[in-house]
């Protein structure tokens, strides 16, 4: 049984059809496996070898790539959840309502949206107390950390725009004080409180601008970045290993 | 490679510049030329022209509907109508510290804000919390048909009240 199951896979894999989408083949060599990562979109981001020691759980806790996981939740739910929504006023409450109580499953996306995005944050914050503590931001990894920070922004600035969406008393009132905290920028920042809200309070245009910055914008600018910091990793010598005689020079 | 096919080393005098310069620096203008106009095309286009918000003006009704001494409060355009023994004025209803609205306790006779503690007496001047300045009196005047009226945008600096 088994020996057929095998033969069936290899047979899959060596179809001319699989080797034109999967190029590496099959095999056990170093080069195969090398290849395997180098020739796929997604995986050539990553080095094609990892030190033992720096997969072990004490070494990162996992923190970047549980960051990575809460957000690709978010991202699944998010456009579950954009299938029921409005972003109107005063639909877009009513559209918030119908997810937790008539949509099925509805409350469970809702949810998982909301404590992702939590833990998205917490994560975030984690990660970069773990890195921090390990000195891992130093060169050559300065700029990844200055990539980091910028997805900290991004990070914040998502949770902000999503928390008007819901377009309850919570949601209202919070970004009516986050959009005065704008304003008090010095010399623009009555103008920037304006184009943030598209107007001069909280209202339909403010909602939609939160929208279309949460749904659209502001993920393109997240995944972007993401890409930049795994490639990062690869760039500079993979996940810090603590020692650094290993380091690569950074001359 | 003979000598003489190299390119000619670029010319030292400033006025001089070789054609290569001078299309990197065409090139460059240009395209600081086309930045800045998007970036001036991108400001008008993300600010409205046109808001279509609710009107500055509130008719705040006929003066007989506020009972005498009385502070209401009309949350949907948030202002206060307050009648004292001489006459009526109109207070900002929106917290001086990050706009939340605030409201009036009759009991305590002061106006408190529930974002962050402001409390403020019914003539707007702060008691205490971290409101920076007091709430703003507003334009108020009597129309043709008798009724009160307030302006939001406009708030005056002399306190003067609207005899009825």
């Amino acid at each position: 049984m088994a020996n057929t199951l095998d033969q069936l896979v290899d047979q899959v894999r060596e179809n001319r059809i699989w080797r034109s989408i999967f190029r590496s083949g099959t095999g056990e060599s170093n080069l195969h496996k090398s290849l395997v990562v180098q020739q796929n979109v997604f995986l050539h981001l990553f080095s094609i070898k990892a030190r033992k020691h720096t997969l072990e759980f004490t070494a990162t806790w996992y923190l970047g790539a549980m960051t990575f996981g809460t957000f690709m939740i978010l991202v699944i739910t998010g456009m579950l959840l954009m299938l029921y929504y409005h972003p109107s006023v005063p639909q877009a409450y009513a559209d918030m309502k119908d997810l937790q109580y008539v949509v099925s499953s509805g409350v469970f996306l809702r949810n998982l949206h909301r404590w992702s995005a939590h833990a998205m944050v917490f994560l975030v914050f984690a990660h970069m107390f773990k890195v921090f503590y390990r000195g891992a931001y130093r060169t050559p990894r300065e700029f990844n950390w200055v990539i980091g920070v910028i997805l900290l922004l991004v990070t914040l600035l998502l949770s902000y725009t999503g928390y008007l969406l819901p377009w309850d008393q919570l949601a209202y009132w919070a970004v009516t004080v986050g959009s005065n905290i704008a304003s008090a920028v010095p010399l623009m920042g009555v103008k920037i409180r304006f184009l943030m809200l598209g107007g001069t309070a909280v209202n339909a245009n403010a909602l939609l601008r939160f929208y279309v910055l949460h749904c659209v914008m502001l993920p393109l600018f997240t995944i972007l970045f993401i890409a930049i910091h795994f490639w990062r990793i690869r760039k500079d010598g993979g996940i810090y290993a603590g020692d650094q005689s290993s380091e690569v020079s950074s001359q | 490679m003979t000598e003489d096919t190299k390119p000619k080393p670029a010319p030292d005098s400033p006025e001089e510049m070789s054609r290569r310069q001078f299309f990197v620096k065409i090139g460059l203008t240009s395209v600081a030329i086309a930045a800045a106009g998007t970036a001036a095309f991108s400001y008008e286009y993300l600010s409205p022209n046109v808001l279509y918000e609710p009107s500055p003006i509130i008719d705040a009704g006929k003066p007989d509907h506020y009972p005498p001494d009385s502070v209401t409060l009309d949350p949907q355009t948030a202002i206060y109508v307050v009648r004292t023994g001489e006459g009526f004025f109109a207070l900002s209803a929106i917290c001086t510290h990050l706009g939340c609205l605030t409201a009036y306790n009759s009991d305590l006779g002061i106006i408190a804000c529930p974002c962050h503690g402001s409390k403020f007496n019914r003539d707007g001047v702060k008691i205490e919390g971290p409101a920076p300045r007091p709430l703003p009196w507003l334009r108020m005047w009597m129309s043709d048909e008798g009724n009160l009226m307030v302006d939001r945008s406009q708030a005056i600096a002399i306190k003067q009240l609207v005899r009825v």
